[in-house]
């Protein structure tokens, strides 16, 4: 058996690659569930229905997919270019604590419509200035982003944990490390009254069309392409690669703090040092599950979200620990690697 | 006599649609040397990887000394006796020459690899052909030459008896080249028998003691070395006669392009030493030499990617600054790159995109691409240019190396630019194509355009330059007719010869 590469990639087994890595993954994992001791069919059924079965786990859902379609995004559209940002976590939070600090300390008592423009603006340049750091010793030092940028998110957490124990503590919070509350002004709007669900998801979505249409449609779309593909060639055809790693880095770090953002302003708050359950680190995986096509992140960030918090349901009612959640995640990835795979290849007897 | 060592029998292969090879049988007798000639695409690589067992042939069999090779199983084939030399390396460049020739031939089971044995037998066989290597250099701090050397020492330290040689002299110098085949020649006198694929008419004749031609997968004819001519494997191999075009007299214009002393200094190390000439409109100046001598740097000097540190550079009688790309391009300088896949196409895009990311200013609004206007612009290329083998919509990664040449002519030549970079056009490319090349070449100087050829094919050089210049060690040899140039008077350029004189004229 070998394996030949294919001169075409035909459409409908592009189209069938993901959902049929997700339907192998979810097989996998069913094994897994099975070995647990628990009847592997009533915990899908559960999984489903705690994720869609009601408007409160619709909403949860989609509250849940909000930051991790913005995390999504920023791995996509950095990997595209192949500048390798791995540290979409440490943007995230830093994003997050500038914009829980901006709000608590200088926009005190401002109007909402005044403060949350600039607050998107802060988190999301927050994000970006940590991503430029690894991206300037990447293009002086030629130093690898992967090791800068995922060391950068441990600095970027421990500095969060920093400031919310201490010079951001919230002197209200019975001794615990988390920071001063948002200003109430500075609290998106709800997109569905008893819902934890807000204005953050539409935003996103938005974004993930805005990127699409950047990405296919623009010339600095066109030459981050031809920079991540072939560099030598696009310098050989003129595009400045410099200038246009900067950009796909800014775009990437800010949509990153951005995520951090709207979990904040939107969720939360406030800031602790577990408002993320891996968001970013997640959105690395929705990127490879959506092939980093910026509308495919929509659809992969809903997938992971949906498994997340079917699996907390699923969990409470039949005894399985929540991790087979980021267990069926991680072998989704697996599985949809093989799938990218074998839509390039075929096999040979 | 005892037989062919090597017998393949009635192979076929099909890939999709494309039949790459059709029931093609042939045998190799023991220290022979066969070549296997063919244009790119005639099947020639397939046939090699089937007897390699890279590839499961549809039907037919493999015969090695009398036994029959089960298909597909490349280790059965060097354990055999045939040994593969790829056209690109199959070496790792962090591990030394010993490593690399050793790798794969112990288990990985043993407690320690015996080196000290592989090391003996290592310089027995270097010793013993002639091929000279220190077991203890870094691979990545070799030269190419001497990376084929390992790896056909790599072959034939899993004692290769067949060796077969994929396009060996692409990679090579002449003078590598020359030495690659008397080396070959004293291998197969010591009773290796040898296939090699090439293209190349001239290291064919003088190499192979038999010549099977192949064209569109089926063999086309079998000659002995001594009973056929170039002219008539030219022939078999393209299937018509083929000519190459040759430049006829022209008038130059007026000097659009004009360095004066320029150097160009980049990583340290003067790449260009002060160098001189003058480019005319309707000319060709032809820069030769051998590689590595600084034309990569001339070339990236007027495509806008190296600038220079002293001197100046005259453009359309205008002394300019700093050339980037976007001033070449803009300014009419079309530039046909030394590499086409790592530096000319971009083969994961569409042949539009690539066909457009040049011009991308051109072909944009308010930082919008104009699709139908790259796809249109794309279309009229293909049609002009007679690109084979995809639509504006398909990925480049699927043409030929000759038509992605093709497309990367076309978007320089369909809208005639002032002056035209034309670096290595036809290097790789099989005869028909180059004669394909040329013609468009000359067909931009009959247009006016001054050209900039720059080329280790003296040939090439003779048939389309007006005038020709020596590169050796970054300096530029004083001009010199084409009318007054010969073999040797170049060949001694191309050795530096002149700056000797200069030195006599002086004294």
């Amino acid at each position: 058996m070998r394996f030949e590469r294919r001169e075409h990639r035909p459409a409908a087994l592009v189209v069938a690659a993901p959902m049929i890595a997700v339907a192998a993954a979810l097989a996998v994992a069913g094994v897994l569930i099975a070995l647990a001791g628990a009847p592997v069919l009533e915990a899908y059924w559960k999984i489903l229905t705690s994720a869609f079965g009601s408007r409160l786990s619709v909403t949860e859902t989609l509250t849940r997919a909000s930051p991790l379609i913005l995390t999504g995004l920023a791995a996509a559209v950095a990997f595209r270019a192949r500048l390798w940002n791995i540290g979409g976590e440490g943007q995230f939070y830093l994003g997050a604590i500038a914009v829980a600090a901006a709000s608590a300390r200088l926009f005190d008592g401002w109007s909402s419509a005044a403060q949350i423009p600039l607050l998107f603006i802060i988190g999301a340049v927050a994000g970006m200035l940590l991503l430029l750091v690894p991206l300037w010793l990447r293009l002086r030092f030629s130093v690898d982003e992967v090791v800068t940028t995922l060391l950068l998110n441990f600095v970027s957490l421990l500095f969060v944990s920093m400031l919310i124990d201490g010079v951001l503590k919230d002197p209200l919070a019975f001794g615990w490390p988390q920071s001063e509350a948002v200003d109430a002004a500075a609290r998106l709007p709800k997109l569905l009254t008893r819902s934890r669900l807000h204005i953050g998801l539409v935003m996103a979505v938005a974004i993930a069309f805005a990127i699409h249409f950047v990405q296919s449609r623009t010339v600095f779309g066109v030459r981050s392409r031809a920079a991540g593909l072939n560099p030598t060639s696009a310098v050989f055809a003129g595009v400045p690669l410099g200038r246009t790693l900067v950009i796909v880095a800014m775009i990437s770090g800010g949509l990153a703090g951005l995520a951090g953002t709207i979990e904040v302003l939107g969720v939360k708050g406030y800031v602790t040092s577990d408002l993320s359950p891996g968001y970013g680190y997640s959105g690395i995986v929705v990127a490879m599950l959506a092939n980093l096509n910026p509308l495919g992140v929509v659809l992969a960030a809903l997938f992971t979200a949906a498994m997340f918090v079917g699996a907390d349901g699923m969990s409470r009612s039949v005894g399985i620990p929540t991790y087979i959640a980021d267990v069926t995640v991680a072998l989704s990835l697996l599985s949809m690697l093989i799938a990218v795979f074998f839509t390039q290849y075929r096999i040979r007897r | 006599m005892t037989g062919p060592v090597l017998e393949l029998d009635r192979i076929s292969k099909q890939f999709g649609d494309n039949l790459a090879n059709h029931d093609i049988s042939l045998n190799l007798a023991k220290g022979e040397i066969v070549a296997l000639l063919g244009e790119n695409g005639a099947g020639k690589t397939t046939l090699m990887s089937i007897l390699f067992g890279h590839y499961m042939p549809d039907s037919g069999k493999v015969t090695v000394m009398g036994r029959e090779l089960p298909p597909g199983k490349p280790r059965a084939a060097i354990r055999a006796g045939v040994g593969m030399v790829h056209q690109h390396f199959s070496l790792a460049p962090n591990l030394t020459v010993l490593e690399n020739v050793m790798t794969g031939t112990e288990s990985l089971w043993l407690p320690a690899s015996n080196a000290a044995a592989g090391r003996k037998k290592l310089l027995e066989i270097s010793e013993r052909f002639g091929l000279k290597v220190d077991p203890d250099a870094r691979l990545g701090d070799l030269s190419v030459g001497e990376q084929q050397r390992v790896e056909i020492l790599k072959a034939l330290y899993n004692d290769a008896r067949i060796l077969v040689l994929d396009e060996p002299t692409a990679v090579l110098t002449r003078i590598e080249a020359d030495k690659l085949f008397s080396t070959l020649k004293d291998m197969a006198r010591q009773g290796l028998s040898l296939i090699f694929i090439s293209h190349k008419l001239d290291e064919v004749m003088a190499t192979a003691d038999r010549i099977v031609v192949l064209r569109g997968g089926k063999l086309v004819a079998e000659r002995k070395r001594e009973e056929t001519s170039k002219a008539e494997l030219a022939e078999l191999m393209v299937g018509r006669a083929v000519k190459r075009p040759v430049r006829d007299a022209s008038t130059p214009g007026e000097v659009v392009l004009e360095a004066i002393g320029v150097t160009v200094r980049t990583g340290g190390v003067d790449r260009l030493k002060s160098v001189d000439f003058r480019l005319r409109a309707g000319e060709v100046l032809g820069i030769i030499g051998v590689s590595g001598n600084g034309q990569a740097t001339l070339a990236q000097l007027l495509s806008g990617t190296a600038q220079r540190s002293a001197g100046s550079l005259v453009l359309f009688g205008e002394e300019t600054a700093d050339l980037t790309v976007a001033d070449a391009v803009t300014s009419g300088i079309g530039r046909i790159p030394e590499d086409r896949n790592r530096e000319g196409v971009i083969g994961e895009m569409t042949i539009w995109e690539n066909a457009i990311l040049e011009r991308l200013s051109r072909f944009s609004r308010l930082g919008l691409v104009d699709r139908k206007a790259g796809v249109a612009f794309a279309a009229r290329i293909i049609q002009a240019f007679d690109v084979r083998g995809g639509s504006p919509t398909s990925r480049v990664r699927l043409l030929s190396g000759g038509n992605m040449q093709k497309l990367i002519l076309g978007r320089n030549l369909i809208e005639p630019p002032r002056i035209l970079l034309a670096a290595q056009p036809a290097r790789g490319l099989d005869e028909g194509a180059v004669a394909a090349v040329h013609q468009r070449i000359l067909e931009a100087r009959r247009a006016g355009t001054a050209i900039l050829l720059i080329s280790e094919d003296l040939d090439e050089v003779m048939a389309l330059a007006d005038r020709i210049q020596a590169i050796v060690g970054g300096r530029l040899s004083p001009s010199l007719d084409a009318e007054d140039a010969d073999a040797r008077s170049l060949g001694l350029m191309m050795a530096g010869e002149w700056e000797e004189r200069e030195v006599v004229d002086a004294v």
